[in-house]
């Protein structure tokens, strides 16, 4: 019975998004105070509705009611009460219901924190919110419901893919979902702000926290996508730009960029088109990225199932949100002209660069995401554009940008000296070489351009970004937050950027055969075979094995991987087994029995690894410093609003 | 130079800077696509002979061969109307098992006899055993229209097209 009130709760909900979406703009337009106040209350009430449709999959989930195909096909009475909970959002239908839940609460947060804002531009967001959810809905409910039936029921369920099975289940998606979908809200705000034809730095500063809370989430959600694929694929690879992850990437290029921009907005009344510009294309990329993931359309991991008519539906849709988004972007920008200039030498131009850079790179992923599917659609034939085109391209952009952050930061507005900084930047900078140098030469005994280059990079931030901090505490001058933050989020750029340059020039892996008592070195370690045996999981069987680390005949680890073979599905499962310290991962991995007393067996060493998922995580933080900062709360001089409502009331 | 004659050179240069940009970005994509063929695609000569492409099909059942404790591995990788030979020397992916779909990187050997062997640098299994690559999905599909236009066999019950259709 919960069953069909949650189809039925869905249905409501999707009314009330196009009560929301009618009364939120209409309102708005025609200044009808009770129409807006309608749509705050339609906000409420699909908040409601949509909770309890979510509470009912999941209750459907907890009771394993396998008379329901979509938890038939993603649970299993064995599977534990934790992992039940993330099957929700598990597979297709479920994983979209949680984008809908995610977005209407973002609605609901739009609809209770807006006092800086004018009521009639709010409304107008709430309109545009109603819009996208009533999308959703709508798609949910046509082409992709969690709640159909399944009848006769079955005994048992399929079980959650063994892949999935993990704590990161719970945290990653809607972490970032979060993400994703809070990027509707700089969406709704430009569009709405195009329909007002007015963008001031009120906007701006209203927009910021909204964009910076998105961008938080996808940090933290993307980072943890990849340190999960990192131990859970088994095979020790953090990022493979798989298309799903490209497309989880771009939103995160573009509110990385919005961020930015917005800053210049608020400050200086610049760049007000291109802000708007990019919170269009920040929510599109996030809607394409749906679109790619859930229509099948690229061979995926993440690509559970493939339905053209999911497909066309996420298609249409997204044609209407960009397209309508951009048309009325065409009509109503030059509105929003602003005649300020800023010199060569200013933050403003650094923060140009940023966004050319940040824009230029989104652009190259989706190239090469899309290109297969453009030339598979022309009939040229079936291609795949590799890891390696990725790699080199994605450089172009991202060195510049990581040198020009460096010097960027300590630009000052309108017109910066940094004539008064050069010497202190460039002796960091001379630092930060001879660093590299005596890193990649002494320590890891290779030196390339390339990993001089990365690595003088991330060390030159990292200095950049601690020495105002340091000048200002010394002076004992005020810190503002906002600064502090923006250093804290560059300074885990730059610890990214030495993650990802060491890991990448000096990965050691090994594919062997091990039998008993067999030793073997890498990367300066030696790894002994000590046997395995079989152990019980609560809803698998696995061959664990037993493997000795040492080095210089001192025993280091002593790793467990496991081969897991999972009851109801039977996929085989690599749980590898990782030893980390602050330097280095040593990872081993189960291939198979291979005859003989052996096994096939991947050992690696990998230094550094875990610094970039530190550097997301200090990137993801120094947001939520920056968010802290008093202006965000300080209150908009209570008359501003008085006479905009009494301006409505008069009207209506 | 005049203000508006400044603005067009400027205008002219980025466009430049576009193109060229533009240029090597096509080009550094023409080096690093990979083809994706089946099979037959090998048999008939549209598989590339001096580069890295992928190969999607079936692991033939019976078809994985390995000595005892030895890392390399062979297999067939089938269409159902052309098999390929793989060899590969390393671990093989978890899913990875006969009569199951795989997706193998490598380069072809000069044919002997007529007969075709790939040695594979990479070997992908897909996260979920009723899952088949599209491509490889659409490969096996035309090779099996091929076959039964061809009226060459008639449709076993072991017939791909069943499970093809499916997706």
């Amino acid at each position: 019975m919960t069953v069909e009130l949650g189809y039925f709760a869905l249905i409501l909900a999707f009314s009330l998004a196009v009560i929301q979406a009618f009364f939120g703009l209409a309102g708005a337009a025609t200044r009808r105070d009770h129409w807006m106040a309608a749509a705050r209350s339609a906000v409420a009430g699909q908040l409601v509705f949509v909770l309890f449709a979510f509470g009912c999959l999941t209750a459907a989930f907890l009771r394993s009611d396998f008379s329901v195909l979509y938890v038939a096909s993603n649970s299993n009475t064995e599977l534990p009460a934790f992992y039940k909970v993330a099957a929700v959002w598990g597979a297709h239908e479920g994983s979209l219901l949680l984008w809908l839940t995610i977005l209407v609460i973002w609605s609901a947060a739009v609809a209770v924190f807006n006092r800086a804002m004018n009521p009639a531009f709010i409304s107008k967001v709430l309109g545009v919110l109603g819009l996208v959810s009533g999308g959703f809905a709508l798609f949910i409910i046509s082409t992709s419901n969690p709640f159909e039936r399944l009848i006769p029921a079955v005994a048992q369920g399929r079980d959650l893919n063994p892949l999935l099975q993990d704590p990161a289940m719970v945290a990653h998606p809607p972490m970032l979902y979060t993400g994703y979908v809070g990027l509707a809200v700089p969406f709704a705000c430009a569009v709405a702000a195009l329909l007002e034809g007015k963008l001031d730095a009120t906007w701006a500063r209203w927009v910021k926290p909204w964009a910076m809370v998105s961008w938080m989430f996808l940090t933290c959600g993307i980072a943890l996508g990849s340190f999960w694929a990192y131990y859970e694929l088994g095979w020790g690879g953090w990022w493979f730009w798989d298309p799903v992850e490209n497309a989880s990437f771009m939103p995160w290029l573009m509110s990385t960029a919005l961020i930015h921009s917005l800053s210049v907005t608020e400050k200086r009344g610049l760049f007000k088109s291109w802000t708007v510009l990019l919170a269009i294309f920040g929510f599109s990329l996030s809607l394409l990225g749906t679109f790619l993931v859930r229509s099948g359309v690229l061979i995926s991991v993440h690509a559970f199932a493939s339905d053209p008519a999911r497909g066309l539906f996420i298609l249409t849709f997204l044609m209407a949100c960009i397209g309508g988004a951009l048309a009325l972007f065409a009509w109503r920008a030059p509105k929003l002209k602003s005649d300020i200039g800023f010199k060569i030498i200013s933050r403003e131009s650094f923060l140009l660069f940023n966004n050319v850079l940040l824009v230029v790179a989104a652009g190259l992923i989706l190239l090469g995401t899309v290109y297969p599917l453009i030339v598979d659609g022309f009939g040229l034939g079936k291609i795949s554009v590799g890891f390696p085109w990725f790699s080199a391209m994605f450089l172009v952009p991202m060195l510049p940008l990581l040198f020009l952050l460096a010097v960027g930061m300590h630009a000052s507005w309108k017109q910066a000296q940094l004539a008064r900084l050069r010497n202190v930047l460039l002796i960091m900078l001379a630092i930060a070489i001879v660093m590299a140098l005596i890193v990649t030469g002494a320590v890891y005994g290779h030196i390339s351009i390339l990993n001089v280059i990365g690595f003088s990079a991330g060390a030159w931030i990292i200095l950049s970004s601690l020495y105002e901090p340091f000048m200002r505490w010394r002076a004992k001058q005020h810190l503002s937050r906002a600064v502090i933050g923006m250093c804290v989020a560059h300074l885990g750029m730059g610890v990214f950027t030495l993650g990802v340059t060491i890991v990448s020039s000096y990965v050691i892996e090994k594919d062997i055969s091990l039998g008993n008592g067999q030793t073997t070195q890498v990367g300066g370690y030696d790894f002994t075979w000590a046997g395995t045996k079989p152990v019980t999981g609560p809803n698998y069987d696995a061959t664990e094995a037993e493997v000795h680390i040492s080095k210089n005949g001192k025993e280091v680890a002593m790793l467990h991987p496991q081969k897991r073979i999972y009851r109801a599905q039977p996929n085989p499962m690599t749980e590898a087994g990782i030893d980390s310290h602050w330097n280095r991962d040593l990872l081993v991995s189960m291939g198979e029995d291979i005859g003989g007393g052996t096994w096939s067996v991947r050992l690696q060493y990998k230094p550094m690894v875990r610094y970039i998922w530190l550097g997301a995580l200090i990137m993801a933080i120094g947001g939520f410093i920056a968010l802290m900062d008093r202006r965000y709360r300080v209150k908009v001089p209570a008359t501003e609003v008085a006479t905009d409502k009494a301006i409505t009331a008069a009207r209506s | 130079m005049t203000p508006r004659r400044r603005r067009m050179m400027f205008v002219v240069l980025i466009l430049l800077a576009v193109a060229g940009a533009t240029m090597l970005l096509l080009t550094a994509l023409k080096q690093n696509l990979q083809y994706s063929v089946v099979p037959s695609d090998v048999y008939t000569g549209k598989a590339p002979l001096d580069r890295v492409f992928r190969l999607g099909g079936m692991v033939e059942q019976g078809s994985v061969k390995r000595e005892p404790g030895s890392m390399l591995v062979q297999f067939d990788v089938t269409d159902y109307s052309h098999e390929v030979t793989v060899q590969y020397s390393g671990v093989l992916p978890d899913l990875f098992r006969e009569g199951q779909g795989v997706v193998v990187r490598g380069k072809l050997q000069p044919s002997v006899d007529g007969h075709q062997l790939l040695i594979a640098e990479e070997v992908l299994a897909k996260h979920d055993e009723k899952y088949m690559p599209p491509d490889v999905a659409a490969g096996l599909k035309k090779a099996h229209d091929a076959r039964r236009s061809a009226a060459e066999a008639p449709t076993s019950s072991a017939s791909p097209s069943t499970s093809v259709t499916h997706h």
